[in-house]
């Protein structure tokens, strides 16, 4: 155990996510969340992780932090399972890992004062020094852009939706994690606010050193802070690759299509007219074989009939399909 | 020119709050055709949602309305309940952002369908219930007939929206106003949903007013775009002429603060800094001036008014205006 930590420091991935399965039970039916997912992410790393509603993602991340336990599958953290911990041993791992939430107003307790919100982390992590957890929250707030004096004595209501997501940033790196798990940190916020807020995720993530995983539904937002991203369909990962690479060549369809959907800010650029057609069908009957093929134009019999392993299409990019783009 | 369907002249909103009177809209003038897209762009809390409600005369009940509201010749502001109440859902038909919501979830689709034809149009149950089906069918549902019978918790959001559509395209209105249709939804389910709409405006020869937060949206989908930031409107043009060329450094930050496909991976936003003024406490001079890097002195003393642009239809609201042509330089 001790050698695995010495060498987890070097050159081994901070996170790594080992063919992880988490289902639940609805009623007396199955939901299929994540069907077998493996990913790294490296130190220092954002991996960005899209798709749409109901495709498992949130369920990854939350899996991941073990707020919902996996039904298999191993979660490696700086080397150690966190699948296997419990208690004590876990809580104390979590004071290296935090999340972010969507809604940023519902995601601070109403009724108590900014200033106990972003101390909270500090009092259960058992920081009893008052000054100290005082001084914490004081440059941890003066970091994500907010008055500590101005901010400390208030409530959530009295602040717009932007600094709320400012206020759940400063409790998240309170405890100076290496690792955060944003998820759809800015699709609640308009336009001009939400670039700021991207904007002030990069800067944390270089002033404190932190390692992300990156959840949207946003193609370009995901883009915009990713090194590398991975695209996920009704439980399973299509696509994985560098940035760049994977927009400029995608190899899965569902990773053309989600690209296809976007709205282009251009007159010039007309609506591509229909590329989408269809929905996700449900995670309680996932398709046989691969499950993108309900919607694919490419689908043939042995799309139905065998389940595309993830595989290298491109250097560093991996796709999960029979008939690839590329 | 014919004259417009929908002509918006000088309307105001106010509301009472505790903290004083908020101008929600500042007198907007704004026109559109049958069978022309309108689509207004802002922030929330610009007054667009506002705006649409004055059109509708849905405002909230304490809130102060001046101004007239032209539609096919009468004024909405002076007519009375009655005739309005005949007038929504018939000619004048909305689809709201929240498909959860503007649904009843306690009846079923069918009669949420029926029950708008029923109220509109002089047609027997049976008639009804056949005209309901042609309608799912063609916003594209499959298997229409099983899901008259169906609440709508057992549809998609997607497929909500699509429900919330056709009830809207049931009695061939002459204005849809589209509220953020497609705001709650997913990318490839909202490229489906406006593809519809486009669809259905171009086969009905409706007008429709578009309204949403992503320039993205209007763009290829409306002939004029008006940006609002503060309740007034501070561009107004036909779209292409608007993205060719935007005057207004709102609208530009507004553009170049979403991120681009094409940007590579870290690259800063050119974010706006600071938020929109409050609205209880109007600014003396331009509202935008405090987020502007073009303000100069008297954008924090004067506020400018809408003037028109060297192309025809395009105006804007800015003592220092971008991207102006050579010479015309204000």
């Amino acid at each position: 155990m001790m050698q695995v930590a010495a060498r987890a420091k070097s050159d081994e991935p901070l996170l790594k996510v080992d063919n992880l399965v988490v289902e639940y039970g609805l009623g007396n039916k199955i939901v299929h969340a994540v069907s077998g997912v493996s990913l790294d992410v490296a130190r220092g790393e954002t991996l960005g992780l899209v798709g749409e509603s109901g495709c498992g993602k949130s369920t990854l991340g939350r899996a991941v932090l073990q707020l919902r336990r996996a039904t298999s599958g191993r979660v490696l953290f700086d080397g150690e399972d966190l699948t296997a911990m419990q208690g004590e041993p876990l809580r104390k791992m979590r004071r290296r890992v935090q999340l972010i939430f969507q809604d940023p107003i519902a995601s601070l307790n109403p009724r108590r004062r900014i200033g106990d919100i972003v101390a909270e982390p500090l009092i259960i992590a058992g920081i009893k020094d008052a000054e100290k957890r005082t001084q914490l929250v004081h440059e941890v707030l003066s970091a994500v852009g907010l008055d500590p004096d101005l901010v400390v004595g208030r409530l959530p209501h009295e602040f717009s939706g932007g600094q709320c997501q400012r206020i759940s940033i400063a409790r998240s790196l309170v405890l100076n994690p290496e690792f955060i798990v944003c998820d759809e940190p800015v699709s609640a916020l308009d336009v001009s606010i939400r670039a700021q807020i991207l904007n002030l995720l990069e800067e944390m993530k270089a002033r404190f050193g932190l390692t992300l995983l990156f959840i949207a539904h946003d193609l370009a937002v995901v883009k915009a802070v990713s090194d590398r991203v991975a695209v996920m369909y009704l439980g399973r990962l299509c696509e994985v690759g560098p940035s760049e690479q994977l927009f400029a060549k995608p190899a899965h369809p569902y990773t053309a299509l989600l690209l296809e959907a976007i709205p282009v800010p251009d007159p010039d650029v007309r609506p591509a007219g229909s590329v989408a057609t269809g929905e996700p069908p449900s995670p309680i009957a996932p398709p046989s074989g691969c499950r993108f093929r309900t919607r694919c134009p490419r689908a043939d019999q042995r799309c139905a009939a065998q389940m595309p392993e993830l595989r290298e299409v491109a250097p560093g990019q991996l796709a999960a399909c029979h008939h690839p783009l590329t | 020119m014919s004259a417009p369907l929908l002509s918006i002249e000088d309307v105001a909103v106010e509301l009472p709050t505790p903290r004083g009177n908020l101008r929600a809209v500042d007198h907007v003038d704004l026109a559109l055709e049958a069978g022309r897209t309108l689509g207004i762009v802002g922030e929330s809390g610009c007054g667009k949602t506002m705006l649409s409600r004055a059109i509708l005369q849905l405002l909230p009940k304490k809130a102060k309305l001046t101004g007239r509201v032209m539609f096919d010749g009468q004024d909405l502001v002076r007519l009375d309940a009655e005739s309005l109440r005949r007038l929504r859902g018939r000619d004048l038909a909305v689809v709201f952002q929240d498909p959860m919501t503007s649904l009843n979830p306690v009846l079923t689709i069918g009669t949420q369908l029926m029950e708008t034809i029923q109220e509109h149009l002089e047609l027997d149950a049976p008639a009804a219930r056949k005209r309901s089906i042609e309608l799912l069918a063609a916003v594209g549902i499959p298997a229409p007939e099983q899901r008259l019978a169906q609440y709508p918790h057992q549809c998609s959001g997607g497929m909500r929206q699509r429900i919330a559509i056709a009830i809207a395209l049931s009695c061939e209105p002459k204005l849809l106003i589209a509220d953020e249709p497609t705001t709650a939804l997913d990318v490839t389910i909202q490229a489906q949903i406006l593809d519809l709409l486009a669809r259905e405006q171009r086969r009905r020869h409706m007008a429709m007013i578009l309204i949403t937060h992503d320039l993205g949206v209007v763009a290829g989908r409306a002939d004029e775009v008006a940006v609002m930031y503060a309740g007034r409107v501070v561009e107004r043009a036909p779209t292409p002429a608007l993205f060719k060329r935007m005057h207004m450094p709102y609208t530009e930050a507004l553009l170049a603060a979403i991120p681009k496909l094409e940007t590579a991976p870290h690259t800063p936003l050119p974010a706006i800094s600071g938020r929109p003024p409050d609205p209880t406490r109007p600014l003396q001079g331009c509202s935008f001036a405090p987020r502007c890097r073009y303000a100069a002195g008297r954008c924090h003393q004067a506020k400018p008014e809408l003037t028109g642009a060297e192309m025809p239809g395009h105006l804007y609201a800015c003592f220092h205006p971008i991207q102006m042509a050579e010479g015309l330089d204000a």
